[in-house]
């Protein structure tokens, strides 16, 4: 029991120091800045998703026909699109849509992907061989590919878009946790939590996996942005989200017969789909340069 | 020799296993394809000869052996909507998805390669700054926003470029040519970020070697030094990141075709799931993620041309 006790105490002290240097001001100032403008680029979506929710202002699906191709006015402070809708409720409804399916989707193919991945890598020899391999054959489908497979015999909507990307992009996730599991694996830490006794789900759980996760933060950023992306993408396609929904991809789909006459129709929604995933990428470089070990 | 073997042993292996995974996706997940096809509301006797003639009636690793073999005789099906061969389909679309990725890749390779060159060479001066901000926008850039921007300034606005649409090669070159600038510009926008960020990472890596140090003190210029000695030795991710993004290219161009009303592969998959044609859009699928799996293990055996150090024993 003491011996468990004390292994416990210096595994917490040595993660007490992890954290404190984690959040030592020893960044540069080009991680800063790009962790900063990063979040705050993210901060103006969520504020955009939650203007969403509160109803002021008009309502993203009503139509007013009488009010078409609007230019944008005090009514409507981006205009409104081809059936009469506000393109600003649109865009904060599109916003939330995004938001949602890249969160989810990311969730889904993390928490998947650690798992897999950590199982192939702690376990080894079979395991680890049918795992990896079945991640190859995944991996030979690029990710655009697979979601729209999935959402051919999954049928559209903002859930099975969610489940389709997450999968498409499970991957990643399964590959980088097996590689940090695989070098963590055989660390002189483990060896000793193993000497002192400890059961492998503790060391599994207590140790490789917080060592591990630096990696797979950072990949989420970047997959959340992928996400938000492949989401446009399958909406644009027809494939996504459904109308009357707003989705950026589909806002973008319905403006492009009318580009000619109302450029701010495109103009809108591709730049919020640029800011969101420019504030995840940012983001991700930050992180990327703060949780590196080798970068002190 | 045995390394080659391997690596065509994990060849075939990752093949099988995409074959699997397309079974899987459109034959197992969907429960019962004919529903599918035809709608919950079709006539019980139309479901029943289709799930005959496409063979669901068979229990299911006979369906998936069955489909295998044809697989590797070259047969992928025949389309529902169509009626001809999805084989034959695919190589009537596959030239003007080729010629956009390798457009695209054009772009990609000659662009990116210079810049990234180029600011490793100035690290820290304004014009690499330049280069690593453009590079972050390239990054978060939709392709498909950037392309339909690109038709509303240089097709509707200027009227210089076509707005969509493809003249076959053997028709009017010019044209063809024309027609497929804008997606393949839209379409590198992306990689060409990445590449540059990839190249500039690689080349200050070399930059900070002794030999770059040890050929700059013995008098050879800057230009020599940096395009040939430097970008020379960082070809390898170089490489390594383009062929996957040549193998991205061939199955993400959908929907830059989409944009640009381009008849590629990319259109011809959404048309079949729009028909729910789905011999043909699993035929397409595993088609693409064939050709992605080719053009890998060929970007891995180029290494032992490329890189002399590089013997996998």
């Amino acid at each position: 029991m003491a011996v468990i006790w004390r292994e416990k105490e210096i595994a917490a002290r040595s993660r007490a120091k992890e954290l404190a240097a984690l959040f030592k001001p020893r960044c540069r100032t080009s991680m800063t800045v790009s962790v900063c403008l990063g979040t705050s680029l993210l901060l103006i979506v969520c504020a955009l998703a939650l203007i969403s929710y509160v109803k002021i202002g008009p309502s993203p699906n009503v139509m007013d026909v009488r009010a078409r191709l609007m230019v944008p006015s005090r009514g409507h402070i981006l205009g409104t699109d081809h059936f009469g809708r506000d393109l600003l409720a649109r865009t904060a409804y599109g916003a939330r849509i995004a938001l949602q399916v890249g969160i989810t989707s990311t969730l889904l193919a993390a928490c998947l992907g650690v798992v897999l991945g950590g199982w192939a890598g702690y376990k080894g020899g079979l395991w680890d061989e049918g795992i990896m391999r079945a991640v190859d054959g995944l991996m030979a489908f690029p990710g655009i590919l697979f979601a729209i497979m999935l959402v051919t015999v999954l049928g559209p909507g903002v859930f099975n878009t969610a489940l389709a990307i997450g999968a498409a992009n499970l991957p990643v996730f399964a590959r980088i946790t097996r590689g940090a599991f695989l070098t963590n694996r055989t660390a002189l830490y483990v060896e000793a939590a193993r000497a002192l006794g400890a059961k492998p789900s503790h060391i599994v759980w207590r140790h490789i996996m917080p060592n591990s996760l630096g990696p797979v933060i950072v990949q989420a950023t970047v997959t959340c942005a992928t996400a938000i992306l492949t989401e446009a993408s399958l909406s644009y396609l027809g494939l996504g989200i459904q109308p009357p929904h707003a989705s950026w991809g589909r806002m973008l789909k319905e403006a492009q017969p009318f580009m000619g006459r109302a450029p701010w129709l495109v103009l809108v929604p591709g730049l919020a789909v640029f800011i969101t995933v420019i504030g995840l990428n940012l983001l991700g470089d930050g992180l990327r340069d703060w949780l590196d070990p080798n970068n002190s | 020799m045995q390394y080659l073997r391997q690596r065509v042993a994990a060849l075939l292996f990752t093949l099988f296993v995409a074959c699997a995974i397309t079974f899987v996706v459109f034959n197992v997940i969907p429960g019962d394809p004919a529903l599918l096809i035809m709608g919950t509301e079709a006539d019980p006797e139309v479901l029943d000869t289709l799930r005959q003639t496409l063979g669901l009636d068979l229990p299911l690793h006979r369906q998936f052996f069955r489909w295998v073999k044809a697989v590797t005789k070259g047969d992928l099906g025949t389309s529902l909507r169509m009626g001809q061969p999805v084989a034959a389909l695919i190589k009537e679309r596959l030239p003007v998805t080729l010629s956009l990725a390798a457009l695209a890749m054009v772009f990609t390779l000659g662009f990116s390669v210079i810049a990234g060159a180029y600011a490793a060479s100035h690290r820290g001066r304004p014009i690499d700054f330049l280069i690593v901000i453009m590079s972050q926008i390239g990054l978060a850039i939709p392709h498909f926003w950037l392309g339909i921007l690109l038709m509303l300034l240089f097709s509707l606005r200027w009227k210089l470029l076509p707005p969509g649409g493809f003249v076959q090669w053997h028709t009017d070159p010019r044209q063809a040519f024309l027609s497929l600038l804008l997606p393949a510009v839209a379409l590198a926008s992306h990689r060409v970020a990445s590449l540059t960020r990839i190249t500039r990472a690689a080349m200050l890596d070399i930059l900070s070697q002794d030999y770059i140090r040890a050929s700059r003190s013995r008098g050879i210029s800057h230009t020599v030094v940096i395009y040939q000695h430097a970008l020379k030795n960082s070809l390898v991710p170089i490489i390594t990141v383009a062929g996957m993004q040549f193998a991205g290219l061939l199955a993400g161009s959908v929907v830059a075709e989409e944009v640009f009303a381009l008849p590629g592969l990319g259109r011809l998959l959404l048309q079949a799931i729009g028909y729910r044609d789905l011999p043909l859009v699993q035929g397409i699928a595993l088609f693409m993620a064939v050709m992605v799996v080719s053009v890998n293990f060929i970007t891995d055996m180029l290494y032992l041309l490329l890189d002399p150090r590089i013997r996998y024993e």
